[in-house]
């Protein structure tokens, strides 16, 4: 989603500073999963306000529709009946992109603003720039961006960073009927979730929790979870992500490294040249030749 | 000089050609490569019409490479094995390098050299093919689990440039070796180059005499 923004704090592929003049707020969306009824108004809402239409498909014989994220569904509901402590549950996790911190996206991104963040910590998707490479795809330790068949750019959750650069809140918060998406600065929504997981807490949850996973420097969306020790259960949300050692190491210090190495390479050759000079047929040999013709 | 008889056949006009499509598209592959490798090459993205040209374009080069490198490849992969003249030849390949190559064991068609730079490349070829494929992501990457495509990410990566640096090697080579480059281009070679650089191959050439 392009907007004319002057608050970016990080642009795939670009090793200057990005237009940063403004300053924003950090904003979270929290998901309350403990209050989420499954309904999918978000996913609705969310289509609804992107103007985006998925394929209609076919009933797999559980909830999950689509059973997976794709171009135009940027949000699915992801249903789990797991066996706990308390009997059979079933969590219902609204997923999609969990705006890291530290986006694995845009670090691996070789296209020059195709990805940007925003001081607010929303990390989007500037298909413009998009060149279709997957490579977002590889960095992300979430499995969120989906390439469209359709014109090979990648798309995924944009926060709805044209709603809230205008004062709004994302089009799935504003839907919510029970509430359990919530909208606003990190600072306030930090202090609602830890409200949030003492209530649960009271009411057995021993487990409840936050999940704002320091591996990838937190994120700009938060979920409350009943089983915050678990969170493989609510359909597989990684424990511990992280971008990873491979994408660091693809990513990291080796590459501007393995240039260097190249350019004194070359430089190294050049002197070579020009200090032992060419290696050319030697006089003896050229003589013994020359006889003959 | 180019109708002279007694000069020697180095190349056939099929490994020429061969040759220099391995060449050109290599050159392609790496401007085309380093778009991706690195912000500091985007711009060369501009060369192939584009971000998106160049991503669409630099895995169907690579096939054309993949299989020009190949038909290189089968053809040299006999001449290219390593004897003990040629472990021999590398002891003493400083020397060479310094200037003087009197010492030098007597290097066969290829020399020690290129034996291990062709190995060093074919290593690296079918590195980037294996890890090419996968992460070729508008065909093949949907069959690869993500853990497998990071890894093939790396290993293409760092094998697009230790291959870089073996070509900048082998063109170096070629223009410090002189008439070395020309003997890839016209296929033919003079008996006194053949005997300084190659006295092995010389005599089996030649039979020996002049």
């Amino acid at each position: 989603m392009a907007l004319q923004s002057l608050d970016i704090i990080r642009r795939s592929a670009t090793t200057t500073p990005s237009p940063n003049q403004r300053q924003t707020p950090e904003v979270v969306k929290l998901i309350d999963v403990s209050k989420c009824i499954g309904c999918k108004a978000c996913q609705v809402a969310c289509m609804e306000w992107n103007d985006t239409r998925d394929a209609i498909g076919t009933n797999h014989g559980v909830y999950d529709n689509p059973t997976d994220l794709t171009e135009n569904s940027w949000t699915v509901m992801r249903y789990a009946e797991v066996k706990t402590e308390r009997g059979l549950e079933w969590l219902i996790r609204k997923d999609g992109c969990m705006h890291c911190t530290d986006p694995g996206c845009l670090k691996a991104c070789p296209a020059p603003g195709a990805i940007v963040q925003y001081s607010n910590g929303i990390v989007d998707f500037h298909e413009e720039n998009c060149i279709g490479c997957g490579y977002c795809i590889t960095g992300c330790p979430f499995n969120i961006p989906r390439l469209s068949k359709k014109d090979s750019k990648v798309y995924k959750c944009t926060l709805c960073s044209d709603r809230v650069a205008v004062g709004l809140e994302p089009a799935c918060v504003k839907t919510c009927p029970t509430g359990a998406i919530v909208f606003g600065t990190k600072e306030d929504m930090l202090l609602h979730a830890e409200e949030r997981v003492v209530e649960l807490k009271s009411r057995g949850f021993d487990k409840a929790g936050i999940y704002n996973p320091a591996g990838v420097g937190g994120t700009h969306v938060m979920y409350v979870l009943h089983h915050a020790d678990r969170p493989e259960a609510y359909n597989g949300l990684p424990k511990n992500p992280s971008i990873g050692a491979m994408v660091d190491l693809w990513k990291g210090a080796a590459k501007p490294l393995a240039s260097l190495a190249l350019g004194v390479g070359v430089l190294g050759a050049f002197l070579h040249y020009v200090t032992k000079g060419p290696n050319e047929v030697s006089e003896e040999i050229e003589k013994e030749f020359k006889d003959e013709k | 000089m180019k109708n002279d008889p007694k000069e020697l056949l180095r190349y056939t006009p099929f490994e020429r050609a061969n040759h220099w499509l391995t060449a050109i598209t290599f050159i392609l592959m790496a401007l085309s490569g380093l778009c991706f490798f690195e912000p500091l090459y985007y711009p060369l993205s501009q060369l192939f019409g584009g971000g998106v040209w160049t991503r669409i374009l630099h895995p169907f080069i690579g096939v054309v490479m993949a299989v020009s490198f190949g038909i290189e490849f089968f053809n040299y992969r006999q001449l290219n094995v390593m004897t003990p003249t040629d472990w021999e030849w590398m002891r003493h390949v400083r020397e060479m390098v310094g200037g003087d190559d009197r010492n030098m064991p007597e290097a066969g068609k290829f020399n020690a050299g290129q034996k291990l730079l062709f190995w060093l490349l074919a290593a690296c070829m079918a590195l980037l093919i294996l890890s090419g494929i996968v992460i070729w992501r508008a065909y093949f990457s949907f069959l690869f689990p993500v853990a497998l495509i990071r890894f093939a990410a790396v290993v293409h990566a760092a094998a697009g440039a230790i291959m870089i640096a073996l070509i900048i090697f082998h063109i170096y080579a070629a223009i410090w070796t002189k008439e070395s480059i020309g003997a890839m281009l016209y296929g033919r070679v003079r008996r006194a180059w053949a005997k300084q650089h190659h006295p092995a191959w010389f005599r089996d050439m030649t039979g020996g005499g002049k």
